[in-house]
């Protein structure tokens, strides 16, 4: 009875270990692109992902607070000085988006844009 | 013998509503009749004063002629309203007061002298409304003008775009002492909707603002910020965006950014103007009408 209740855990381990492989399989490697904002840019300006795979944007300030929005994905962020934003976003389709600060930051706020690329 | 109107029917008599109004013309034997209660406001926005740039080469004069084609309104408005952005922007907290100074001065030439102000981000984001309260004190208010219940909201202050949740206890509370078919009127700067979040025309918590105010019957908005005039409606609530006075800015979306447009030396001072606004207090409704800065 115990040698059997044993054979059934590793069992159930080893199906475990497989669901947990699988997943893993589906899931792309997620990335990290650090952007810098500073007033009245994105540093860098484009941002270039792929279609599916997630990318965790780590967002700081040179110096005013700024806004990281991408509201063509429902995701944004709020960069205060000294700290650092991280937002993962998966890009759920392809093309050119803007990348805008949402944080009123001085007479250059209404052009500061960047651009995010989402290839296939 | 003179044939008596009211104002909404003199402008329409007139031809004169819509948009592109001559002021200042009259027919004989006309005479604008008292229609009770039924009043009218004027609606200036986006001054900018302190702006200089190619798209408007007269920026040191369109406010001031903005100013006299008020002053030449045949009939004046019971009062007058301003949705935002007196001031272009400066990091300078000195020459942000200056701005305001130089703009209270100004529009202290207009006739009417019940003048209600209101902040844009230009005036305010940068320092929380500081500057802005010294000279034209409280960024929110209410006020009652003959059974017209008047709200102005701040979605500036707060360089977020946000009203916050402590200004939407307070509009929470207000809204609560009216009945629920008052006639209620929204100035504010920024839309409080949706309008293209990807040029940032919106308001972060706009949709809160909505929900408390959709249960009332009876809710106009009348506000500035994308420099054209602009309607929309959410539910039964109607949006009414006011054109600007130092450059007008492109339809939401019609190009990559939301850069002014260029000034048209054939046409000057194409895209921008102020308002009328009439309102007709027992029918809860108001008629619209748009006026250049100077005549064609």
């Amino acid at each position: 009875m115990r040698a059997r209740l044993a054979v059934s855990t590793a069992i159930m381990a080893v199906a475990a270990a497989s669901t947990y492989v699988v997943a893993q399989a589906a899931q792309p490697k997620e990335r990290v692109i650090k952007v810098v904002a500073s007033r009245f840019k994105y540093t860098p300006g484009t941002l270039k992902v792929k279609k599916g795979q997630p990318v965790v944007f780590e967002l700081t300030t040179a110096d005013v607070p700024m806004g990281f929005n991408l509201p063509d994905f429902n995701a944004r962020g709020d960069i205060l000085p000294g700290k650092v934003t991280r937002l993962r976003v998966v890009p759920d389709k392809s093309g050119t988006f803007v990348v805008l600060c949402d944080i009123f930051c001085g007479s250059g706020h209404e052009e500061m844009n960047g651009k995010l690329v989402v290839v296939d | 013998m003179a044939n008596k109107f009211s104002r909404r029917q003199f402008l329409k008599l007139t031809g004169m509503g819509g948009v592109g109004v001559v002021v200042g013309s009259a027919l004989p034997g006309v005479v604008l009749a008292d229609a009770g209660d039924d009043f009218y406001f004027v609606q200036l926005s986006d001054t900018h004063w302190g702006f200089e740039g190619a798209p408007n080469p007269d920026a040191k004069g369109t406010l001031k002629k903005a100013v006299a084609a008020v002053n030449a309104l045949e009939q004046q408005p019971d009062f007058i309203v301003f949705t935002g952005d007196l001031t272009h922007t400066t990091d300078n907290p000195v020459e942000r007061r200056r701005r305001m100074a130089e703009f209270k001065q100004i529009v202290s030439e207009l006739k009417v002298k019940t003048v209600r102000f209101m902040p844009g981000e230009h005036d305010a984001s940068l320092d929380q409304g500081k500057a802005y309260k010294e000279f034209f004190g409280p960024t929110n208010y209410t006020f009652d003008h003959k059974g017209v219940h008047f709200i102005a909201l701040d979605n500036v202050s707060d360089a977020r775009a946000m009203i916050g949740d402590e200004q939407l206890a307070w509009l929470a509370a207000d809204l609560k002492q009216q009945k629920v078919d008052a006639p209620i009127v929204v100035l504010t700067h920024r839309p409080l909707f949706d309008l293209a979040p990807q040029w940032d025309w919106a308001t972060r918590d706009g949709a809160k603002a909505m929900e408390l105010l959709m249960p009332y019957q009876n809710v106009t908005v009348f506000y500035g910020h994308i420099h054209q005039e602009h309607h929309h409606k959410t539910g039964h609530i109607e949006h009414h965006a006011a054109k600007g006075l130092m450059f007008p800015l492109p339809a939401p979306g019609s190009q990559p950014n939301r850069a002014p447009l260029p000034w048209d030396p054939a046409h000057p001072y194409k895209g921008l103007g102020f308002r009328s606004v009439d309102a007709d207090v027992d029918e809860r409704k108001y008629e619209i009408n748009e006026f250049p800065v100077v005549k064609a």
